[in-house]
């Protein structure tokens, strides 16, 4: 009976809670909360993909109006697998916020950054879940504006200007979504997806139409900071708090990523988009500027947190890659590659936390010698940016073998090329970090720092562990990525 | 094509580019602000005109009506204008904020303070 009810619940639980954390007030218990919510959305992810991968698509009509008059639910693997994602990333960040937090936001304001995390998790699940356009702009907009309230509440004033430039740009990004869904209900007086995927074929090939794939890309590239539209990502991720920078980087953009590849395939369908026109010749080039321009300008940053979110720029453009190859195994490789990085850029912020923690700042100078005061955090840093790099045994490689699988397969094998050469721009941001680290001395008469607090290193560390076992076994991540590819490609029947 | 049977389209086209002109243009955040609003706000005539029929009523069944205005674009707008007003009370919430914290709202003013500050912080270390 309960399970039956699961897509709806997956969004509710952290919805419910926010508010539910807003009259606790208390850090604790406003923390336990949102732990606890974040733990009950993974139990109810969990068969929720597994549900979704036996039975293809589930359908969930909210307060049993049926669809497409009432707003529905489509779960199948590919939403399923990103939801997993998401709830997984959720858990991971949230008991290293409890310690986290308290040195980035003032105590009384400690339940207001549990409400908006709880309001930023609903939002994205329910982007993922939705099966109604006009749903999804209604959460992107929930999930976007507690994300910007989060931002400010990093500990620099930077972090204000940062949130006002985001809201500036992602409002405009979800207004030209809301332009793009505007001129296809015009035309087919239907909001709902799968109706929209079964209604457009019909309409034909229209001006009106293809506007409406203009508006839509556009507006939700600006989400996903897709090159050159990433102006607002590197300053959102460096002076935000450590665990807002660690769940955005491994949740935000891909969830758009996910809302964009379902309208590619799976609502305009690949004739539209990639055949008739250059859209995929379009995407492709973008995405060789995105591996290519922000991993150079990682290089020559002085704030390793400012670093990391240029290097997230530049792997989005591995995953747009693979979407711009519109196959089945492009598809895989993106998702795959969705994943791997959640994981690894994820992981690689937490543990960044922790030496900011120490260190009172994330600039490189200050970090010197970090590998013999924190040899932990420093060598499970490094492993994520190995992972960054596509080293064998680690996750970051499984992808990338995909994505140039991918490309072989579709006979450009320049691409393996592009994607090698990128590799190599990130062994340099990374090894800066491990000269840095490594082979400098440790300033004189620094204090002894120690390691961050468990609670604040494990997380991470799970995190980077992770990153390491589906390096090593990807079989699990592998036919999970390769259903969702098989879902978002396949007609949503 | 009848341009006059289209002008809520044109009128929707200028506001748009009008706000977007403005975000774009003006240094002063509360102006960009407005500009933002101009910008969502032009996105709802785009719905609200064509689902009104020239002697249309709301769709309630009731004797000598039969021209109804369709519903649904009006009952979205107002859930846009819901998202529309958070975001321009969190959007001014902020510019009170780097109000505060710079002293100034004019963007130029403040990215001048944050360079300041990257070269103070490079003169130290």
């Amino acid at each position: 009976m309960l399970k039956q009810h699961l897509p709806i619940l997956l969004v509710i639980v952290p919805l419910i809670t926010a508010p539910l954390i807003v009259l606790l007030r208390r850090p604790l218990l406003s923390w336990m909360a949102a732990m606890l919510a974040s733990v009950v959305t993974l139990i109810i992810a969990i068969p929720l993909l597994q549900q979704a991968v036996d039975q293809g698509v589930i359908s969930y009509a909210i307060g049993t109006w049926p669809a497409p008059l009432g707003i529905e639910y489509r779960v199948d693997a590919a939403n399923a697998f990103v939801a997993l994602i998401v709830a997984l990333m959720a858990v991971f960040v949230m008991p290293y916020c409890r310690t986290g937090i308290a040195a980035e936001v003032r105590s009384e304001e400690h339940y207001l950054f549990y409400a908006m995390m709880m309001l930023c998790l609903a939002g994205l699940l329910g982007i993922l879940l939705t099966g109604d356009a006009f749903n999804l702009f209604v959460f992107l907009e929930i999930s976007s504006l507690a994300t910007y309230v989060l931002i400010a509440m990093g500990r620099d004033r930077r972090a204000l200007v940062a949130s006002y430039q985001y809201l500036l740009m992602g409002t405009i990004g979800a207004t030209l979504y809301v332009i793009g869904i505007g001129l296809l209900y015009l035309q087919t007086g239907t909001l709902n997806l799968a109706d929209l995927a079964q209604r457009l074929p019909v309409m034909g090939d229209v001006r009106a139409t293809l506007a409406a794939l203009a508006f839509i890309t556009v507006g939700i590239s600006l989400k996903i900071a897709l090159f050159p539209l990433h102006l607002w990502l590197p300053n959102a991720y460096a002076y935000s708090p450590s665990a807002v920078s660690a769940f955005l980087a491994a949740t935000a953009t891909k969830v758009s990523i996910y809302v964009l590849m379902r309208y590619f395939f799976t609502i305009f369908g690949e004739t539209v988009v990639f055949d008739a026109r250059y859209t995929g010749t379009l995407l492709l080039a973008l995405s060789l500027a995105a591996m290519f321009i922000p991993a150079v300008v990682a290089i020559f940053q002085k704030d390793v947190k400012r670093l990391l979110a240029y290097s997230s720029v530049s792997q989005i453009g591995y995953i747009t890659l693979g979407i711009s190859l519109s196959s089945v195994g492009g598809l895989t490789a993106a998702v795959a590659h969705l994943f791997n990085h959640a994981l690894t850029k994820g992981g690689m912020f937490l543990i960044l936390g922790g030496v900011v923690l120490r260190y009172g700042g994330a600039s490189l100078e200050r970090m010197a010698g970090l590998g013999r005061t924190m040899p932990i955090a420093a060598f499970a840093f490094v492993l994520g940016g190995l992972s960054l790099i596509g080293i064998p045994g680690t996750a970051g490689f499984i992808s990338k073998w995909y994505l140039v699988t991918a490309a072989m397969e579709e006979g450009q094998w320049w691409l393996a090329g592009a994607v090698m050469l990128s590799s190599l721009l990130a062994v340099i941001y990374v090894w800066r970090f491990v000269e840095v680290a490594y082979f400098r001395e440790p300033p004189e008469g620094s204090p002894s720092r120690g390691e961050a607090p468990l609670s604040m290193l494990l997380p991470g560390l799970a995190m980077i562990a992770a990153c390491l076992w589906f390096g090593l076994d990807a079989t699990w991540s592998g036919s999970m990525a390769r259903a969702a590819a098989e879902a978002l490609a396949g007609a949503w029947k | 094509m009848n341009l006059a049977s289209h002008y809520t389209y044109f009128v929707t086209i200028l506001l748009l580019m009008v706000g977007l002109f403005i975000v774009i243009a003006r240094s002063n955040l509360i102006k960009k602000l407005v500009g933002l609003g101009l910008f969502q706000t032009a996105v709802y005539l785009l719905y609200i005109a064509p689902g009104k029929l020239i002697g249309g009523v709301a769709p309630i069944i009731g004797e000598g009506f039969d021209v109804y205005s369709n519903p649904l674009p009006h009952v979205l707008i107002l859930t846009a204008i819901v998202v529309g007003v958070a975001t321009l009370a969190l959007g001014l919430a902020l510019v009170v904020r780097i109000k505060e914290a710079y002293g100034s709202i004019e963007e130029e003013e403040i990215l001048e303070r944050d360079a300041a500050d990257e070269l103070n912080a490079t003169d130290r270390a």
